[in-house]
């Protein structure tokens, strides 16, 4: 890529000297001396403190509340039910993603009216002069229910004698949808080989190291509630305020400073949100709420509970024909991101490989558990690990190589652009824009040393050790639309700002903004200033889930800056009294090519372009050195990558021990390299939990019963290797930048190549595993139940 | 409520203060003292984000009472850069290295790997991440942590030649 002005004379111009530059970032001076500022850290004067009581129960009906208790505790200043709610919050949340494929639709109340779906629903919210205070308040507060039955099977819960997981809908099927393209019966009747299997994938969670958070101010002298949230959608967030609260949309302002993490649920809108913006309207008072981390087990949304009984049809080169996929998604209580991600799933199945044929039927169902949304890889490590499975599967039914029947089933790239069958999520055909799939698992492969594998295996074997290989691929739709804007603009005191709406969990999206704009205005990154996830910077937003942002927000940065780079030639050209192909920008000057004597600075250009007050500006000018751009994706862009997984597994304790992690991956044009390595770094690490440790347990009363990281585990260090990656380009044609997603790619593959290592390395069994996280546990009853231990003689 | 008077040593700062017994030395550092850098992740002793360093020990601010403290010196992360403002060698390790992403589990991480690198400053790699088992990351996947640590105590050690 090569946006630079070809005709420069200066000798000390610099071509793109940040894009495509391991730049440290600029974020972290600050956060690496605690002087960050997350939602707990935004020093609010007279902030009152708040906790919510939370419905212990999975299913019950409200028979009474008594605060008369809580209420005369000192310390506290106000408890809300439902029925102290402003009228217009007395409703469900709005749903953020309709589809027309919902037959009944189920959102939060901000306080439950009549009846708990979901054990942690809040029935009561105290706020008082501390959270000890709350507290106490809460443990205070009476609640009377009436249990009601419990809907904590997904599978069961279609059944005609189920039980509802609400009683204000009749059954629990929340959607069902088919979708399908080309001749799936002729495959089927064509087929040499029909393989299937059904796969499980455990819902987890995202778990960012910051829990939620939000605290909202009332200004009396201006009329504005500002909210400060630990989001990642500030104007969605706005949105549904403005709904909730019935508020005028020109008096509020939704801000994330520094957030915690965030890797999905905390796109979503929540009820705490609404209530927190209510009290200190109410009160008069900031007024702040901290979740805790058994509250974020209980209702910050999970994810990825499905079951796929998937059927594929070969023919006798192990080509394959068509897929047959019955995908149920276990959806807990609530609907706040629609269907989404179950739909991602389905639509990812493809992957890289030709598959002339796909029916899938879908249902989406709900149960009396936590809320599902897009959690980090959103419903495409369900697919991959299905279908990746699904081919280790036919390997071996075949007899042919894992690797060797993945390549016979690749696209080939001179077969891009391709367009895999699908409509996608972003409403277009799912057109793979850019990559190169066999290359992609060939390098893989080659680093993994794979053809040697049986070598070293055999080796170990002879040791008493077992070592397993496995390798799964993915195609990722990232850069979803519809827009992310951003204004650049140079300041009368020469320096310059970003402003966009693109909310940062910790991706380094200054430092991104900053290098893409440096390179544009060229001037070093010190003199860029960065705004992200203010409402009153932009006027338009979306947020950043669905690695979307150096995609919108990245592209915009681009061409803002460009127009901005013009504006400023023009402007000198004007006033220096040369044509515009006569100045060259550097280090915050418009110099003339001809003579580097003759320059305005930013500054001077800037203060020119405000204006005098009454003079009109000569032909040719106009206000405002500034611009503010709106990329717009015509359809998503779509990354890919490779996993392979090189493991010894001890059968005694059916721990994993990861020998070497080898991930390529293709996410187009890289801004910063060193900051796209840390992403694929930790979402490998993310995946590597949902392979082996995280496993979300609830109960048959869909009682909640991992809420605590004793319960729950995260990777530790010692459990993540440094992965081995290799970066493969190949730019997208669709936008300006040619870069793709990055931000989930490690996550995706990472159950599938982790799993069938596993399974490898247990190959002597002829077990087939099928589900994930394949925890110690449930590892050893696997290989318990299939006689691999030895039974006790005594 | 039941109050006890207490004198600490924060980041070589001598603070006095009335504190409610039952009051959590991170909520004390964090609301009465203002040092907001110390971070709760999950408040039940695990994730190690509120890691302080009490007495050059490594100690969890949410499981630790303020009134435990008393009289105790305390580092923070807000005590870790130099006098005149600049990085410590392991916060510029952590920068030079992308140590970080969100920021919010680093105030534990840098606590944990000061105590290590105190103790230790040739410490191998495994040693770096059996360290900070105590501190779990959901961001970086940990290897640009055990990278920064291991950078800075080979500048530690350059230096001390």
């Amino acid at each position: 890529m090569n946006n630079h002005q070809e005709d420069s004379l200066l000798p000390h111009a610099r071509p793109n000297q940040f894009i495509g530059s391991r730049m440290q970032r600029t974020e972290d001076h600050l956060l690496l001396q605690g002087l960050g500022k997350y939602v707990d850290d935004i020093p609010l004067t007279n902030v009152l403190y708040s906790a919510f009581v939370r419905s212990p129960h999975g299913h019950a009906k409200i028979l009474s509340i008594d605060i008369s208790k809580a209420s005369q505790l000192p310390g506290v200043h106000k408890i809300y039910l439902h029925k102290d709610l402003p009228e217009s919050a007395q409703t469900r949340l709005p749903i953020l993603v309709p589809n027309p494929s919902i037959k009944h639709l189920m959102m939060q109340e901000v306080l439950v009216s009549k009846e708990v779906c979901c054990v942690g629903d809040a029935v009561a919210f105290v706020v008082a002069d501390n959270r000890y205070i709350a507290e106490d308040a809460c443990n205070l507060i009476d609640v009377e229910y009436e249990i009601l039955p419990v809907v904590a099977d997904c599978l069961k819960a279609l059944d005609a004698n189920a039980p509802s997981f609400f009683s204000g809908i009749p059954n629990n099927l929340a959607a069902q949808l088919n979708v399908h393209f080309g001749e799936v019966d002729s495959g089927f009747s064509q087929a040499t080989h029909v393989v299937q299997e059904v796969f499980w994938n455990n819902r987890g969670s995202a778990h960012p190291m910051e829990t939620r958070g939000y605290a909202a101010e009332y200004h009396q002298a201006s009329g504005q509630l500002t909210v400060w949230s630990s989001g990642q959608t500030p104007h969605l967030e706005k949105k549904n305020l403005i709904d909730i609260l019935k508020w005028d949309p020109e008096f509020i302002r939704i801000i994330h400073h520094d957030v915690g993490g965030g890797f999905g649920p905390k796109a979503i809108f929540y009820p705490e949100e609404a209530m927190v913006a209510i009290a200190a309207h109410d009160l008069l008072r900031p007024v702040k709420w901290i979740e805790d981390r058994r509250e974020h087990f209980y209702t910050a949304t999970q994810e990825r509970d499905q079951w796929w009984d998937i059927s594929i049809a070969l023919d006798a080169n192990a080509k394959i024909l068509a897929m047959k996929i019955d995908m149920t998604h276990d959806n807990g209580a609530y609907l706040p991101w629609g269907i989404i991600t179950p739909y991602i799933g389905v639509t990812t199945t493809p992957g890289p490989y030709v598959i002339p044929a796909i029916d899938v039927n879908l249902k989406v169902v709900y149960t009396n558990k936590n809320a599902t949304s897009p959690v980090r890889g959103a419903g495409r490590p369900q697919a991959v690990f299905a279908m990746e499975r699904i081919l280790d599967k036919a390997a071996r039914q075949l007899g042919i190589d894992r690797a060797e029947i993945r390549r016979r089933n690749f696209i080939q790239p001179e077969q891009m652009p391709y367009n895999n069958g699908f409509i996608y999520r972003d409403g277009k055909p799912m057109v793979y824009d850019s990559g190169d799939y066999p290359q992609c698992q060939a390098l893989a492969l080659e680093k993994i040393a794979y053809d040697d594998f049986p070598a070293r295996q055999a080796a170990a074997l002879k040791e008493g050790r077992y070592l397993g290989i496995g390798i799964a691929n993915f195609v990722e739709g990232t850069g979803l639309g519809p827009f992310e804007g951003a204004t650049v603009r140079v300041q009368q005191t020469g320096r310059i700002t970003i402003l966009t709406s693109a909310s940062s969990q910790g991706q380094g999206h200054k430092t991104t903004f900053m290098q893409i704009c440096a390179d544009q205005l060229q001037v070093p990154l010190a003199m860029i200033d960065v705004i992200t996830a203010d409402t009153n910077a932009i006027s338009m937003g979306i947020g950043t889930f669905a690695s979307r942002v150096t995609v919108n927000a990245g592209n915009s940065v681009f061409l803002a800056s460009q127009k901005v780079a013009e504006k400023i030639k023009g402007l000198a050209a004007f006033l220096m009294q040369t044509r515009v192909d006569n100045i060259q920008l550097l280090d915050g000057y418009a110099i003339t090519i001809e003579d580097s004597s003759k320059k305005k600075s930013f500054a001077d250009l800037a203060r020119v372009s405000q204006g005098m007050p009454g003079f009109s500006f000569p032909e040719g000018v106009t206000n405002g050195l500034e611009s503010t751009e709106y990329f717009s994706p015509a359809q998503s862009t779509y990354c890919n990558g490779t996993a392979a997984v090189e493991l010894e597994l001890d059968r005694d304790t059916c721990q994993i021990n990861i020998l070497k992690y080898v991930m390529t991956h293709d996410s187009g044009n890289l801004i910063n390299p060193l900051l796209v390595d840390g992403q694929v770094q930790g979402s490998i690490a993310h995946g590597i939990g949902n392979s082996t440790l995280e496993d979300m347990q609830y109960d048959d009363q869909a009682q909640p019963i991992t809420t605590n990281f004793g319960e729950y585990l995260l990777p530790m260090a010692t459990d993540v290797p440094k992965v081995q990656m290799y970066h493969l380009f190949s730019p997208s044609p669709l936008n300006p930048l040619g870069v793709k997603g990055a931000g989930e790619g490690g996550t995706i593959p990472a159950a599938a190549a982790i799993v069938a290592a596993i399974e490898d390395a247990i190959s002597d069994t002829g077990i087939f595993l099928t589900q994930a996280p394949m925890t110690p546990p449930r590892l050893f009853e696997i290989l318990k139940k299939a006689g691999a231990y030895p039974t006790s003689t005594s | 409520m039941d109050f006890h008077r207490i004198k600490v040593y924060v980041n070589g700062k001598a603070y006095e203060r009335e504190v409610e017994s039952r009051r959590t030395l991170a909520d004390f550092l964090r609301m009465d003292l203002s040092l907001t850098g110390t971070h709760l992740g999950c408040e039940h002793g695990v994730c190690g984000a509120c890691t302080v360093l009490l007495n050059g020990s490594s100690a969890r601010a949410c499981l630790t009472l303020a009134v435990q403290a008393d009289q105790c010196e305390i580092t923070t992360i807000e005590g870790l850069a130099h006098a005149d403002g600049t990085l410590s060698v392991l916060q510029q390790a952590f920068q030079e290295c992308h140590g970080l992403q969100c920021g919010f589990c680093t105030p534990g991480m840098l606590t944990t790997l000061t105590e290590l690198l105190n103790e230790n400053l040739s410490p191998t790699e495994s040693q770096v991440r059996e360290a900070i088992t105590g501190n779990l990351c959901r961001c970086t996947g940990y290897q640009a942590i055990v990278e920064a640590a291991l950078l800075a105590a080979q500048k530690l050690r350059d230096q001390r030649v």
